[in-house]
């Protein structure tokens, strides 16, 4: 027993915190640095699923069944296992559209439908509010169990503010208020009541567990001392035992699965389920943690279920409710301060379920019930003035009192009546009914709003006649006689046993006959007719989500938009100031300005997509049926046929084809301006090469036109002069005069060997003389500056098929290159020759600087000299690329040989039997073979000129 | 203005001048030899860039005639050289190249010549052109002499 100022003072202290963490949620967004950008925040916002009812119910249910509590726990799990393909859909699909209530996601798949919104927001508000009671009948039941008034305040009722319930009622409601109804677009999210709930289910897991511990542990030595302590009982032992539910008898497979699948289905459609797992989700990456995380939450949180359910039953403080173990074991056994800590976890369990039922169903109210009701009137229909957003959230404001208020009306009516756990399972099967319209809309194009419309309706009807009305008749408020006759004495119809249906417990008879209606209905009604242009859009936009996202992003505003008509910007504008405030509706407009590459204000009229902007941003804030009442309200809209809907849909896709084709267009736009920006620089490289071949072809010409010049005038001058000088000075004249004979020459050879005009004399060739030769005639040369030329080949070698001057040029160049290469002192060149396989191999190898890697590769090419452009020996760049030519022509192969350190190694190989037309086409001679000849011939003395 | 400036100047004002002639080719060697020894210079020789250098710095010609494309050092680094160098920067330089391409004159011209001349060049002219550029020289030497002895900072004298 504990006093009660200590309990409501730590409920007072508890809820304070809460709002702390909140407040600092809050802050921590305000300031951009949210913290519930955390999957771990995420997956524990998901426990808000373990209410008041799992803190003390399952105690309770496994005291009287056994093991059944647990399928409520196993449906969740088993549905996170889907998470990443169901549950990531609605995010994507809640996102985009901003969706931000399952009656809004339903509705918003049929056509933005408000009659079917209304529709799920009437069965969700008759289904939850008895949840909701259930929730303040726990707090309520622990605070009089922990105050002990419980029992003594029978008979003296407390006045009204002295209820401790329904002041957490009303402080809960000011808690809702203060965080869940702030911003008018709810698809901004509630950070403070995330972090503020996932902070609960921290502290409702580590409360139980400490309940559990101090039972198993304290009070018994480990749960093996439970087991066989209960085995020892009769009574108990049954629970130890898989048998239906009340431990006896064959195992009730048919209601252990609805269970499962009831509480599977929960998980995702009750309506603060679907605000955290959906509305609230950050990032849909978080639900790959969430989907691990969350189960093992649930797995933790039932360990100490069982020990807490036996301990107590064998214990059995004086016939306590078993729904009160988690309290009445500790207090019973003088650990008042665990026991008050066990109070807070269920306060806290409870009041996390009731603020983000709260705030979600009272969003429901707002925009699906009362808006559409309001927007009817002409004071307050779209085209009336004045801002709505303040109106709009005194209406959630209101809601959520209203709601919370209704919870604890049934409370003081009804609370007494249920067991915790029969009473949470109603609402369960009451949202089961909301699967075949969400899912089947997901995934299912044909679904039709009919469809849609009919299964909710007969869904909850069998529901409310097979599981509502037997539960009120239990409650003795009305007769119960239907219950066994069946109305007006039709046996048939008694709800229990509809249609002399027997052997299922009245939960699975519930949802066999509630499920089967509603998904006949569903599926029937929605093939009996085509959908209509809306509804058939609005299918493909939920179902077909996941495939537009990628194709948006690839190309563009791809996106169809499912609307045609006019409208005048300025309505939409003064409608979207009206509901979302003045600097919002700029902001869509300013957005959809700077996409669109239009300037703000300049469109007479207001094109598809700004249309679509403004409904989506609207949706987040009233919904999206209401949305498009308001929408269709300013604009002149031509009415959508399903075979628009084909049509938008093909040009978008053109348009995404458009789109993709355009980018594969400038792809390959790019790669040929790669190409021929690669092929400029080629030219330009090839251009700066030819320039400096003329450069260096004029240095070469002018050079020797220099001296001869020069002594001509000297000569000229001096008609006095010594006749040995004179002698000398024309010697030297006809020396530099056949020096530029041979560069005219040798330039004329290249360009006739490039065009192809080269003329051969081919002849039986001994290339060993003919290189000995070529070394006899360099020797001059070679010692002219200080080197030695050494020659090595053998005896003999076979004969070949050849031009013998066109080799010889060949050799003498190769020679004469190296002999220009060759250090000041010590000199020298090595020539060799070999037979190599079916050919000669000649090597001419120096011992000079080598050529540099850089110019390895291209120093067989035209106009290309060793060494820098000044510092370079005297030459055209022409001997190597002619040679090599020659070489070529007569089958054969120039290479550089790999320098093994020093000097360079030029080497050329001649096949014996060249192929076929390697000889080449003689070609028409167009000059007299003589004079070619007599040009050739003067080439083979030396290549330098 | 000096009693030296006027006409251009006897074959006298030039005798023992030391004049350098640097080129890789040994025949125009031969024929600016001649033309200089001629006109009564004393001419020095050099085969390439790092022996023109060298010689310059030991012997301090009065001019050099330099031949811009040789083995190594070139000529246009020979000149770049002689104007970093405080002893021999006033040599006059007159760059003889054989390439007719603006880039390589305005190289020259960059690198500090005095003169700039094309092969193959007129021998009256490129006479003449010593010898005008040597007179105006004199002059300037000499303004640069009685400046100095008025106090004045000698300065760098344009060609």
């Amino acid at each position: 027993m504990i006093s009660a100022p200590v309990v409501v003072g730590a409920a007072v202290v508890y809820l304070a915190l809460l709002f702390a963490v909140a407040a600092f949620a809050d802050a921590r967004a305000r300031a951009g640095r949210s913290i519930i950008g955390n999957a771990w925040i995420y997956a524990l916002s998901l426990a808000v699923y373990c209410t008041a009812w799992t803190y003390f119910g399952s105690v309770g249910r496994a005291a009287a069944t056994g093991v059944w509590f647990l399928p409520i726990y196993l449906g969740p799990m088993l549905a996170m296992l889907l998470a990443w393909i169901v549950v990531r859909k609605m995010i994507r699909i809640a996102h985009t559209y901003r969706i931000t209530s399952i009656a809004d996601f339903i509705a918003s798949r049929y056509g933005k439908s408000p009659l079917v919104a209304a529709l799920v927001t009437l069965i969700t508000v008759v289904g939850i509010v008895p949840y909701i009671a259930l929730q303040l009948k726990a707090v309520s039941a622990g605070y009089q169990l922990l105050t002990a008034s419980g029992t003594a305040g029978s008979g003296t009722s407390p006045a009204w503010w002295q209820d401790g319930t329904l002041l957490v009622t009303l402080a809960l409601a000011l808690f809702t208020i203060l965080f869940g109804a702030r911003h008018l677009d709810s698809a901004e999210r509630h950070e403070g009541m995330v972090a503020a709930v996932a902070f609960e289910s921290l502290v409702k897991l580590v409360a139980f567990l400490a309940v559990g511990v101090f039972v198993t542990y304290g009070l018994f030595n480990g749960m093996a001392d439970i087991w066989a302590r209960a085995r020892a009982v009769p009574e108990l032992a049954s629970l130890l035992r898989l048998g239906g539910t009340g431990g006896a008898g064959a195992f009730g497979y048919a209601q252990w699965f609805t269970l499962t699948l009831l509480s599977m289905l929960s998980v995702l459609l009750l309506p603060r389920q679907f605000q955290m797992m959906v509305v609230e989700c950050v990032n849909e990456r978080h639900l790959k943690r969430a989907a691990w995380v969350f189960p093992a939450y649930l797995l933790v949180i039932n360990i100490f279920v069982l020990p807490l359910a036996l301990g107590g039953l064998l214990l059995g403080p004086n016939g306590a409710d078993p729904e009160t173990f988690v309290l009445s074991l500790p207090l019973a056994n003088g650990a008042t301060g665990l026991a008050l800590f066990a109070y807070v976890g269920g306060l806290s369990a409870a009041t996390g379920m009731l603020i983000v039922e709260t705030i979600a169903v009272s969003t429901m109210v707002c925009n699906d019930l009362v808006m559409p009701a309001l927007l009817r009137r002409k004071d307050f229909g779209a085209r009336a003035g004045g801002d709505l957003t303040a109106l709009i959230l005194n209406i959630r404001r209101a809601a959520i009192l209203a709601i919370l208020l209704l919870g604890y009306l049934y409370f003081q009516v009804a609370g007494e009546a249920y067991a915790l756990v029969s009473i949470g399972l109603i609402s369960f099967a009451a949202v089961a009914q909301f699967a075949p319209a969400l899912f089947g809309g997901m995934y299912w194009r044909e679904a039709t709003r009919a469809g849609a419309l009919g299964g909710l309706c007969g869904g909850f009807l069998v529901w409310a006649y097979t599981l509502m009305a037997p539960s009120v008749a239990k409650s003795g408020w009305i007769d119960d006689g239907f219950l066994i006759h069946g109305p007006f004495g039709i046996t048939a119809l008694a709800p229990e046993r509809l249609f002399g249906l027997q052997g299922l417990d009245n939960l699975s008879h519930s949802l066999f006959w509630s499920l089967l209606v509603n998904v006949a209905l569903y599926v029937g009604l929605s093939l009996w007719r085509a959908p209509s242009g809306r509804e058939a859009s609005q299918a493909l936009l939920f179902v077909d989500v996941f495939a537009r996202g990628h194709a948006t992003a690839a190309a563009g505003a791809a996106d169809p938009v499912f609307w045609r008509g006019r409208a005048r910007p300025a309505d939409l504008m003064a409608l979207a100031s009206r509901l979302l405030g003045p600097d919002a509706a700029r902001q869509i407009f300013t957005e959809h300005a700077h996409e669109s590459g239009v300037a703000v204000g300049t469109d007479l009229t207001a094109d598809a997509r700004l249309v679509d902007k403004v409904e989506r941003r609207l949706a987040g804030a009233v919904g999206s049926a209401s949305a498009r009442v308001l929408v269709a309200a300013v604009a002149e809209e031509e009415p959508l046929s399903p075979a628009d809907v084909l049509e938008i849909l093909n040009e978008a896709s053109q348009l995404r084809v458009y789109a993709l084709a355009l980018e594969e267009k400038s792809r390959s736009l790019e790669i040929a301006s790669a190409e021929l920006s690669a092929a400029n620089a080629q030219l330009r490289t090839l251009d700066e090469l030819k320039d400096d071949f003329v450069s260096s072809v004029t240095h070469e010409l002018r050079t020797p036109l220099t001296a001869i010049r020069a002594l001509s005038e000297l000569m000229l001058d001096a008609p006095d002069m010594e006749e040995a000088q004179r002698q000398e000075f024309l010697a030297i004249i006809v020396g530099e005069s056949e020096r530029l004979g041979r560069l005219v020459n040798q330039v004329l050879d290249m360009a006739k060997l490039e065009s192809g005009h080269g003329e051969w004399h081919n002849a039986d060739v001994d290339l060993r003389r003919l290189v000995r030769d070529a070394v006899t005639a360099t020797t001059e040369l070679a010692r002219s500056r200080g080197a030695e030329i050494v020659f090595e080949a053998p005896e003999t070698v076979p004969l070949l098929r050849a031009d013998p001057d066109r080799l010889t040029q060949v050799v003498l160049n190769l020679i004469s290159n190296a002999v220009k290469f060759v250090p000041a002192e010590g000199g020298r060149v090595h020539v060799s020759l070999h037979v190599e396989g079916d050919g000669l191999v000649v090597r001419v190898k120096d011992n000079g600087p080598g050529v540099p890697e850089a110019e390895r590769d291209t120093i067989f090419e035209k106009f290309r000299q060793g060494g820098d452009a000044l510092t370079r020996p005297p030459g055209t760049g022409l001997g190597l690329p002619i040679s090599r030519r020659i070489v070529d022509h007569f089958g054969g192969r120039m290479w550089l040989e790999n320098q093994d350190g020093s000097g360079a190694c030029f080497a050329f190989r001649l096949p014996f039997q060249p192929d076929a037309g390697a000889e080449g086409p003689r070609p028409a001679a167009s000059e007299p073979a003589g004079k070619v000849k007599a040009l050739a011939g003067g080439n083979t003395r030396e290549e330098t000129p | 203005m000096t009693p030296q400036s006027g006409p251009a100047p006897t074959i006298g004002a030039v005798a023992c001048t030391k004049v350098l002639i640097a080129d890789d080719e040994p025949n125009i060697v031969v024929s600016l030899e001649f033309m200089m020894k001629r006109e009564g210079f004393d001419v020095l020789v050099a085969r390439d860039g790092r022996q023109a250098l060298d010689t310059i710095r030991r012997e301090h010609p009065r001019l050099v005639l330099l031949d811009a494309t040789m083995p190594g050092m070139s000529g246009f680094d020979v000149c770049e050289a002689v104007r970093a160098d405080a002893d021999v920067r006033s040599t006059c330089i007159v760059m003889l190249t054989a390439k007719g391409r603006e880039t390589d004159m305005a190289r020259g011209v960059g690198a500090g010549a005095d003169a700039y001349v094309t092969k193959p060049f007129s021998t009256r002219d490129l006479v003449q052109q010593v010898k005008d550029m040597l007179a105006r020289d004199s002059a300037a030497r000499a303004v640069a002499a009685s400046n100095a002895a008025a106090g004045e900072m000698p300065k760098d004298l344009p060609a």
